[in-house]
């Protein structure tokens, strides 16, 4: 018998990506390949941003990520925190700090932000600098001071791949003198620029093992004083992740022009149409979409997974990374071990190991940039 | 065995906000990258933990508001829980 359909569970969680222009270059950047092309040229306006997070919250949402791009970019910043506020949104500004001010941050604290995580690219000036294409490390540190000083929640983000997994202890330690309050150390994982530049940024499987012993030496020295999450890199693990917690069933993402997401890397998957809040309620798009509705719940799921003990935990994993490397969002994650695509895990994993054992220098990093980004959407 | 009190007067952390959720018809104790969901004795718990009341103080008023005996120990236990996240401090 076929189930009944049911309304699904009510959002808990908006990622409102404010815009796709940011100063940094990251080459694991999570936004899309084509941000620079004519997909995502428009932005919501403050008024727009508004109704979203106004119909968010009144769908269930409590807790909301103003994000990018670099959302300092948008100079009605304020008034999008002070209108999430007065509607009871916890609200989290997710920032590289390029460039604030103590000023900025203090109207953002009067406006009634609640918590600030602001990106690092790697312990030292040079190295950060480096990775982020951009010299941004010292607005970083006074990023940090003036979170602090301004009473703030602090979390320090960093992305982990090859060229920095060694500092994860610097690292800590930098986050612990900084007073933050935790340090989210999220392996790459393979989606967007990150994706294009895998074969660079993949680390080793010794450089992993390395890192997740002073990650847990570090746990127990700092107990509650220092949050420290740490984000599986899923190439190496045997099971998916469990993505966003199921697809389209907590989470939700709205692009810098209001096409909604079930989270931030969802509109690679050419064979799906993501609705915008610019044509639809959210409440109508989180009921009624098709690309939502495409892979909530179970009845998607093909074998291993339809029959899996495990297809609760991880709810099939991710459907992003079955694309990317199947070409079918609808197959098993291919990082499981029980998929059919495992192999092209392996031998993605083989690849970097065997040229990291014949001391090959990685392949050149393509960074985050408009050029760059319009000339991949050419090709696409 | 008489539960040893807390020291100090809890209170919600800066960082955490206490709210009703109207749409699930619960209060939920907001924090960065989480929250907690409340019954109605966590929130009333919470209510009371303004920096000015001890453990016990709370503990008494909801004993007399629910005609009930032997809170203070479960109290202390849900403080503390939430004191390890971070979520409630002890001031003097």
């Amino acid at each position: 018998m076929a189930p009944v359909p049911t309304a699904p569970a009510p959002p808990l969680w908006l990622l409102a990506e404010l815009t796709y222009r940011c100063p940094l270059q990251c080459p694991y950047c999570s936004n899309p390949l084509d941000f620079a092309g004519a997909r995502f040229k428009t932005e919501l306006t403050t008024e727009e941003w508004c109704r979203v997070f106004r119909e968010a919250k009144a769908l269930g949402v409590l807790q909301l990520g103003l994000s990018g791009g670099e959302p300092l970019l948008r100079p009605d910043l304020e008034t999008l925190v002070a209108t999430a506020r007065e509607l009871g949104l916890y609200s989290s500004l997710i920032t590289s700090a390029y460039r604030l001010t103590r000023d900025r941050l203090a109207a953002l604290k009067r406006a009634g932000l609640d918590h600030v995580q602001i990106s690092v690219q790697a312990a030292d000036a040079e190295l950060s600098d480096r990775i982020a294409g951009t010299v941004s490390y010292r607005d970083k540190l006074a990023g940090y001071r003036y979170t602090k000083e301004l009473g703030f929640p602090l979390t320090v983000n960093v992305v982990l791949h090859r060229a920095n997994l060694h500092q994860v202890e610097a690292l800590i330690r930098l986050a612990e003198s900084l007073g933050a309050e935790r340090i989210e150390l999220a392996n790459t994982q393979f989606y967007g620029w990150a994706f294009h530049n895998r074969a660079a940024l993949m680390p080793t499987k010794a450089q992993l093992d390395a890192a997740w012993q002073v990650v847990q030496r570090e746990r127990a020295r700092l107990g509650a004083r220092l949050e420290i999450v740490w984000v599986l890199p899923d190439y190496h693990e045997q099971f998916p992740k469990p993505c966003m917690g199921g697809w389209a069933r907590a989470y939700m993402t709205v692009t810098p022009g209001g096409e909604v997401w079930p989270c931030h890397a969802a509109g690679r998957i050419t064979t799906l149409r993501f609705e915008t809040v610019r044509e639809h309620p959210l409440e109508w798009i989180w009921h009624e979409s098709e690309a939502l509705k495409r892979f909530r719940g179970e009845s998607w799921m093909p074998e291993p997974c339809r029959s899996c003990a495990r297809r609760a935990v991880d709810f099939g994993g991710c459907r992003c990374q079955a694309f990317l490397v199947t070409g079918d969002a609808g197959a098993t994650d291919p990082v499981c071990s029980l998929a059919p695509h495992r192999p092209v895990i392996d031998a993605a994993v083989a690849e970097v190991e065997r040229a990291a054992a014949a001391c090959v220098a990685p392949p050149t990093l393509t960074y985050r940039a408009a050029p760059a980004s319009r000339a991949l959407a050419a090709q696409e | 065995m008489s539960p040893v009190p807390a020291a100090g007067l809890p209170r919600i952390a800066p960082k955490a906000r206490l709210q009703w959720d109207e749409v699930r018809k619960r209060h939920v104790l907001l924090y960065p990258e989480g929250l907690v969901a409340l019954n109605e004795t966590g929130a009333a718990i919470l209510h009371l933990c303004d920096g000015s009341r001890s453990v016990a103080a709370v503990a008494a008023t909801l004993t007399q508001r629910y005609q009930t005996e032997g809170l203070e120990r479960d109290v202390g236990a849900f403080l503390d829980g939430l004191a390890a996240k971070g979520l409630v401090t002890y001031g003097t």
